[in-house]
């Protein structure tokens, strides 16, 4: 009877009963980041090692060179690839900013304030969380199209702008706080504005975190708006341009090393703000309940 | 007033990219429309073509994209729930680093990852899985492996399975570090035996928003992650349609063949499935029991 503890999730130290536990996990760890890995040391290997036969997987002798070239690629696409990176970087930048802007104005009238079509709100919300962008790829266009928006960087903003998970997990971050904190503010005599921006925002920086990262994934990964609403090259951005270098790479040699290099500098940033702000987008998750 | 003002920048963006399209996908798929001509209202026409006369359709989408979707959806919802209780397991440094590990593919989108997955699976002799398999003795001659119609949906899976611990993965690993502790020395004390039983019993129902969040976003993602077979295989339609799931056939008819309409009713259908799968989903996790 006694000889059962629970499991207990969330040890604080390390005892031997989690070895079987690290074996597995660090070996599927390994599995899991090989392709990863591979991705490094392919962008890093210079021309003669990418088709040694065999094939290495480690790089022997790294070199930048792949990134020189891809700078360089300007015989096949008139356009400099720094052309495509500030594209991405402009619309990734102002997809973030705004998109957190606007959930998080939402999320916390939602959650508190009273007014009519708040329930309708939500619930489709909650019904938008099950959409397939894709599914309505071809109203959407229309739509930009009417707006005026192809062939146009807002083009590949604003449509990314309403993030239905970004407001879900805001808004159930925001019930979190206490009605009594709001009360006593708006007591003391603070308009909704200083109360959201005074009160609110301290409180669900982890939520906001947590919508940033989604967001710079969506968009800064976001090959669609290139694809479908832009036909000028120069508007295009460097996900998107990524796939130029990808496609038919079976047969193709030379753009190996530097679809690799590509590949790498879509990466990189990904992975240096989820590692910057992890622990916030955990704290968020836990609340991410539906209700 | 005030109100108004917090959420009308999200419902005004809502309205037209969410709703407003849904809408018009819905009244398209009522008419024919080639994006030259104003769409020409033709009743059901499209859905009785997409039931009776679209072979490919009924033929290789459907049955592919049933096939893609029981496998990933379910396989990897399984998967980051059972990653997420082993990570809950061990303490926090490790789990920090290796969570990272896990998810770090799901950082990338899978266009960024084709490089990769497209030199692994390189159709000559220097291709990394020919050349592994060359050597063992598997195989004598090197296989195309992205063209070839018997591996490609093998490769999609795997490789989207690889991709999947997404947004639904963090949420179950933060729900299980959230339960109570207490909760489990009340199970042992009522009777709870084994691991199993403390996870289906304790661990499961005390995170279930967690689990029916992971659930929806697993559905969406699952649907979301077709269009990897077009990347894999750099061709819309796929080889011998071996890898043409429901987003692909949209496309193809859509942006390829501007049958605008008739590309609309196959999203309505999309739509429909999605909407109904989280609908269940729903059943299963929502808090009354």
């Amino acid at each position: 009877m006694s000889s059962f503890h629970g499991s207990k999730a969330n040890p604080t130290r390390f005892h031997r009963s989690q070895i079987k536990y690290y074996l597995f996990l660090i070996l599927l760890a390994v599995f899991m980041i090989l392709p990863i890995v591979f991705m490094f040391s392919q962008a890093l290997k210079p021309l003669n090692e990418l088709f040694l036969y065999p094939p290495r997987f480690l790089v022997e002798n790294p070199t930048f060179k792949n990134f020189y070239d891809l700078m360089n690629v300007t015989s096949v696409t008139v356009i400099p690839m720094t052309r495509f990176l500030f594209n991405s970087i402009v619309m990734t930048g102002s997809v973030v900013v705004l998109s957190i802007v606007i959930s998080a104005m939402a999320g916390f009238a939602l959650s508190k304030m009273q007014f009519k079509s708040k329930k309708i709100i939500f619930e489709a919300n909650i019904i938008a969380l099950m959409f397939v962008p894709a599914s309505v790829a071809i109203p959407r266009y229309l739509i930009v199209n009417e707006l005026g928006l192809t062939d146009n960087m807002l083009g590949h903003i604003i449509p990314l702008l309403a993030m239905p998970v970004g407001l879900f997990l805001i808004k159930q971050f925001v019930d979190q706080i206490p009605n009594d904190m709001i009360e006593a503010a708006s007591m003391d005599g603070a308009t909704n504005f200083i109360i959201f921006r005074k009160v609110v925002i301290p409180v669900i920086m982890p939520a906001l975190a947590t919508v940033a990262i989604l967001a710079f994934q969506m968009a800064w990964n976001n090959t669609e708006t290139s694809e479908i609403y832009m036909n000028k090259e120069t508007l295009r951005t460097f996900a998107f341009y990524m796939t130029t270098l990808t496609g038919n790479l079976e047969n193709k040699v030379a753009g190996q090393g530097i679809a690799a290099a590509a590949a790498l500098i879509m990466f990189v940033p990904n992975l240096i703000i989820f590692v910057f702000l992890q622990s916030r987008v955990m704290d968020t998750m836990a609340h991410s309940g539906l209700k | 007033m005030d109100a108004m003002m917090f959420v009308g920048p999200f419902v005004v963006m809502f309205t037209i990219f969410i709703v407003i399209p849904v809408l018009v996908a819905i009244y398209l798929s009522f008419t024919y429309f080639n994006t030259v001509e104003a769409p020409v209202f033709i009743g059901l026409k499209n859905y009785v073509n997409l039931l009776t006369q679209d072979n490919v359709f009924m033929m290789y989408v459907l049955p592919n994209t049933f096939k893609f979707s029981l496998l990933v959806g379910p396989g990897g919802y399984i998967l980051s729930f059972f990653l997420a209780w082993l990570l809950s397991q061990i303490s926090r440094k490790p789990r920090s680093l290796l969570t990272l590990a896990i998810y770090s593919p799901s950082m990338t989108a899978a266009v960024a990852m084709a490089v990769v997955w497209l030199v692994v699976f390189s159709g000559d002799a220097a291709g990394y899985l020919n050349n592994f398999l060359i050597n063992l003795g598997v195989i004598n001659d090197p296989i195309q492996w992205t063209q070839s119609p018997h591996y490609l949906m093998y490769i999609m899976i795997a490789v989207t399975l690889w991709n999947s611990m997404g947004v639904g993965f963090l949420a179950m690993l933060a729900g299980i570090l959230n339960i109570n502790q207490e909760l489990y020395e009340a199970g042992s004390i009522d009777g709870i035996k084994n691991r199993l039983q403390e996870v289906w019993y304790i661990t499961i129902p005390s995170m279930k928003p967690q689990m029916l969040f992971g659930a929806v976003m697993a559905v969406v993602g699952t649907f979301q992650a077709g269009d990897i077979g077009v990347q894999l295989s750099g061709a819309n339609p796929t080889p011998q349609y071996s890898g043409q799931v429901i987003i692909n056939h949209i496309q193809d008819y859509g942006f390829i063949r501007y049958d605008m309409g008739y590309a609309s009713a196959v999203s309505v259908v999309l739509l429909i499935i999605v909407y109904g799968l989280s609908k269940i989903c729903w059943r299963l996790f929502s808090e009354k029991d």
